[in-house]
């Protein structure tokens, strides 16, 4: 299966260049892809971590969120 | 006030996608740059986003944008080379995203700046429209441009991008 390909238009001449990545290139999209996925993974562990904080302090303290909102309101 | 455009160079994407879309070569005899984007992502989800670079560089740059999603409205920072989204390859078949970029005083010698707005369209719920404000922090004249989709993912065949010259008279 041939790899990817980048389009390159030179303004100067109008030829349209299309051109196949390197394998180092396709191993470099493959990796940031990889290190995307993590951080993706990663920032919604956290934002389901806070959220779960979140309701778990709402119980504690017997009220709703829209009586913590009027509280800092 | 600049208040012509001229067609640079325009591309069609290809049976098989694309990985980036690069305008090379690009003259200083204009004012500003105008970049039109229509354009669909491969792969799944329904947006994604479309990164920016200049002359090749993918540092010194900076954005903040503001998105509404049909159910919900913010702003952000971050990735730094974001300019928009554009329609995802999970929404509906055959929609493309829009995305209009304007990148005043390209060849000048201050920092480059863009605005940009970009659309993107799917017969359901999630849908989003982008005001993007972005710096490159780098006083080199642009003399090429770069988009590439979001990591993992190419622009869809029969995405086009059309890079005008705007000047005066």
């Amino acid at each position: 299966m041939p790899n990817p390909t980048r389009i390159e238009i030179n303004c100067e001449t109008g030829v349209e260049t299309v051109i196949e990545l390197t394998d180092a290139e396709v191993a470099e999209l493959a990796y940031q892809a990889e290190l995307a996925a993590e951080k993706k993974a990663e920032e919604e562990a956290q934002a389901e971590a806070a959220a779960t904080a979140k309701a778990a302090l709402l119980e504690k303290l017997g009220i709703t969120a829209d009586e913590a909102k009027l509280l800092l309101a | 006030m600049a208040n012509t455009f001229e067609l640079i160079s325009s591309v069609t994407v290809g049976a098989g996608g694309a990985a980036s879309i690069t305008f090379s070569s690009i003259a200083s005899t204009y004012t500003d740059l105008c970049l039109k984007l229509s354009a669909r992502a491969t792969g799944t989800g329904t947006a994604k986003s479309v990164l920016i670079s200049y002359n090749g560089s993918t540092s010194s740059f900076t954005s903040r944008f503001l998105e509404g999603n049909g159910s919900s409205a913010a702003s952000y920072t971050s990735p730094a080379q974001f300019i928009g989204n554009f329609t995802g390859g999970g929404a509906t078949a055959s929609t493309f995203g829009s995305l209009e970029i304007y990148v005043p005083n390209y060849a000048g010698s201050a920092n480059k700046s863009a605005s940009s707005d970009a659309v993107t369209e799917n017969n359901a719920t999630g849908a989003y429209s982008d005001l993007t404000a972005s710096l490159w922090s780098n006083t080199a004249a642009i003399t090429s441009i770069t988009l590439t989709p979001e990591t993992g993912f190419n622009f869809d065949q029969y995405s086009t991008a059309y890079l005008y010259g705007v000047k005066n008279a």
